[in-house]
């Protein structure tokens, strides 16, 4: 609904071209904009109008400021400023202290208790710990085979007792198997719970006082809508939580429940969860989280993903190569597949600010550089290393090979000469370092993730 | 309440007022709160009936519908009193409502008279679909109908485990080629099983999936062929199930899994947790695919067809 809140602040502030101060009159569009984008986002109807009423007092408080700025965008950053300043707060790391640390996780039905209960063991057992799972869901059909086959998958063991209802039992058990055999962590994965239904309440609660962990988690799906203040603030009454896990969050949900759980328990957001693989586990930053929620994009995550498949000698490689002009189709398909690596690119392109609307009636799959592969693909091995031998009796043939006309060949192969061109002419270019090789086809990608690293060296 | 008589018998309606009493007590409660002491439709009243609507998820754009015309109404009627300004604020919502979705099921009847009757279930992850055929197949299975369960989710660890265990409680036969395989292959010989061993209804479970996921919607709308594949009608349902605490994603959800599969009917579920359930105004508002059927517990009986009226009417008691 609100694809962009800059955009539509700058459009609230349009009529009021020559004021050069922001009134009580003059922000009232806008405010009431920022509450409707918030609304939308999910973000609990009280607190966003709480939030606003603080946005508010802080824009009037601005002094003499439009003359180098345009009040759309001083609004924007007021708001994405107090947002990342809500959410954030000290760093939250999760403790890690006990001999065994215990750490119990607890949420709705269906929220991902057991998936992120499997990616936090794979999490610390990539930083050395050996960690134990517990299947104390002794309710919902295969939960225990569940988290089992979880287990196997990333090699953690599992302690279940499939036989015994009790799940205080359990984990108390489980607890000293763990002294046994040397487990420095105790994960508790248990049953789905909603926050009204008494006799579980009572059962997690019993839970942790017989388990007394070091830290206790609360899973919630960040697709969930206005209740997450009730539930939150439920669950935090009866187990008084040291942080919130946020999951789900690869779909395409604005999350704004993270900030209602946030203001509402004041419980830091200790992880994100995103898909289903294992490794899909992040620590939370309150910064991204705001664009998020207001719509923005998500620039840093594009850059980071960028950044992960990015291979600094492999750069070095290629640099040197665009410098000398060499870049042939060889490369061009290493980079298409680096692209690929990085996941969806339809969910890749929205996190680049404004590309949401861009990308939403656009029909962008994983397949978009099928084409362009096939035509590589039917070339020989001399042709790809050597552009510059394509004559047209080859075109024709690789016309026939990859089962496209000539015309596309034709296209391809000019898309890529002026390509080349330039990225040699840039690599000529002061500014040019192996960084900007990562994403080609365009020096904005570049330039993108230049700024970017600037940016995370200043943390 | 002869209504209630018809279509809820004593114990199905008492789930649903369990279910709804917390959505009541902030909801609507709220509201009559609201309206009592109020003669006119002042500014006031609009405010706040905007907050409870929106804080019980039922969306912005909608939420601005309800509210104009309610204004609208009033208008036309002149001065008003509490009570009738009530029931217009009650009716306004049942029009809404049945303007954007088909006639009211009464019961569990089968979406199609053909037989086998093929049902595909699909949804986001953990919305509680599982769950839903279970309870789904039991409701057949007490109406003396054979079913069969077919495990397409071949994916998230133990799916098919869970599954299995739903079919072993309702006491329907099941079909699976385990973990890992097609689950287009899957849902093709669940047909098959279906047909050959004289079954009323087959339903064919599906790993969730975030709709924003290409590849797996693509993977789903592969499903739905290969059922149609092996029976040119089938399958005769749709069902997108969805997670009643969801917010405004839900929308979202109901718009993806639309477009891959012409979904055909809504099932929401977790109506019992929630505290709102207004999520259900915004889909209807803006699908013309009908709310089948509400779950309102864990017990494999806590799933009911949705009513409308009766789900307002309850609202309002």
């Amino acid at each position: 609904m609100f694809d962009n809140l800059s955009d539509r602040l700058e459009g609230a502030f349009k009529s009021l071209r020559g004021e050069n101060k922001l009134t009580e009159l003059n922000i009232a569009q806008s405010i009431k904009e920022i509450r409707r984008a918030l609304v939308a986002a999910d973000v609990n109807y009280k607190i966003a109008k709480e939030f606003t009423d603080t946005v508010k007092d802080k824009a009037l408080g601005q002094e003499n400021v439009l003359s180098s700025v345009k009040p759309g965008q001083l609004m924007v950053k007021i708001v994405q400023d107090e947002l990342t300043a809500l959410m954030g707060g000290e760093a939250a790391e999760i403790n890690l202290k006990g001999k065994p640390t215990v750490i119990l996780i607890a949420g709705l039905q269906g929220s991902g208790k057991t998936t992120f209960s499997g990616k936090l063991a794979n999490f610390l057992k990539k930083k050395k710990k050996s960690p134990l799972l517990v299947a104390c869901d002794v309710y919902r059909p295969a939960a225990i085979n569940q988290i089992s086959v979880l287990g196997e998958q990333i090699g953690v063991p599992v302690y279940k007792e499939e036989e015994n209802k009790d799940p205080v039992e359990i984990a108390l058990k489980a607890i000293g198997h763990a002294k046994d055999h040397n487990f420095d962590v105790v994960i508790v994965d248990t049953a789905g719970r909603l926050s009204i239904d008494e006799a579980m309440m009572t059962e997690i609660s019993n839970i942790r006082e017989a388990i007394q962990p070091e830290e206790t988690l609360f899973v919630v799906d960040s697709m969930t809508g206005q209740d997450a203040v009730n539930t939150a603030k439920a669950f935090n009454d009866v187990i008084n939580y040291d942080g919130v896990v946020l999951t789900k969050l690869d779909g395409d949900t604005r999350g704004g429940a993270a900030l209602s759980i946030k203001y509402t328990v004041g419980k830091p957001i200790k992880f994100v969860s995103s898909g289903e693989k294992m490794d899909t586990l992040d620590v939370f930053f309150p910064d991204r989280m705001a664009q998020r929620i207001l719509g923005m994009g998500d620039i840093t995550s594009f850059v980071e993903k960028a950044q992960e498949q990015f291979d600094e000698k492999e750069a070095k490689r290629l640099e040197k190569k665009i410098r000398k002009n060499k870049f042939d189709f060889n490369d061009f398909h290493d980079q298409i597949n680096q692209i690929r690596k990085m996941g969806d690119i339809k969910s890749l392109l929205k996190m680049i600010p404004g590309m949401g609307k861009l990308t939403r009636n656009l029909d962008i799959d994983n397949n978009a550089f099928k084409k362009v592969e096939a035509i590589i693909q039917s070339m020989t091995p001399q042709e790809r290393a050597n552009p510059e031998l394509l004559n047209m009796s080859r075109k024709n043939r690789i016309a026939g090979g990859c089962g496209q006309t000539i015309n596309e060949i034709n296209m391809f192969i000019k898309q890529f000469d002026e390509m080349r061109k330039m990225m040699h002419k840039m690599s000529k270019s002061p500014g040019f370092a192996g960084g900007a090789a990562g994403v080609p086809g365009g020096g904005a990608g570049g330039g993108r993730i230049s700024r970017a690293r600037k940016k995370k060296k200043r943390r | 309440m002869s209504f209630f008589n018809r279509f809820f018998n004593k114990e199905k309606k008492e789930d649903l007022d369990k279910g709804l009493e917390k959505t009541k007590s902030n909801f609507f409660g709220k509201l009559a709160k609201a309206v009592a002491g109020k003669k006119t439709v002042d500014i006031s009243f609009l405010d706040e009936l905007e907050s409870v609507l929106i804080s019980s998820d039922v969306g912005l754009d909608t939420t601005i519908k309800i509210l104009d015309r309610l204004e609208e109404e009033v208008n036309k009627e002149g001065y008003i009193n509490t009570n009738e300004l009530n029931e217009i604020l009650r009716s306004t919502i049942v029009q809404l409502l049945s303007e954007n979705n088909t006639v009211d099921i009464e019961d569990y009847t089968l979406p199609s008279t053909e037989t086998p009757c093929v049902i595909l279930v699909v949804g986001v992850n953990g919305v509680g679909k599982t769950t839903t055929i279970g309870k789904l197949a039991w409701q057949y299975k007490q109406q003396g109908k054979k079913v069969v369960l077919g495990a397409g989710d071949t994916f998230r660890a133990a799916a098919v485990d869970q599954l299995k265990i739903w079919s072993e409680r309702v006491g329907c036969d099941f079909y699976s080629k385990g973990m890992n395989t097609d689950p287009a292959a899957v849902a093709y010989e669940t047909v098959k099983y279906a047909q050959e061993n004289k079954c009323d209804v087959a339903i064919i479970d599906t790993a969730g999936r975030l709709h924003t996921k290409i590849n797996l919607m693509k993977e789903l709308s592969k499903i739905k062929k290969s059922i149609s594949k092996r029976m040119e009608t089938a399958p005769h349902e749709v069902l997108l199930v969805l997670d009643a605490t969801t917010g405004q994603n839900a929308i979202e959800q109901a718009r993806h899994f639309t477009e891959a599969t012409d979904v055909t009917a809504l099932a929401l579920t977790k109506l019992d947790g929630t505290a709102k359930g207004g999520v259900a105004l915004g889909i209807s508002d803006q699908f013309k695919v009908p709310i089948k059927y509400i779950g309102v517990g864990e017990k494999i009986e806590q799933l009911q067809v949705f009513n409308k009226r009766a789900f307002v009417d309850s609202l309002f008691q």
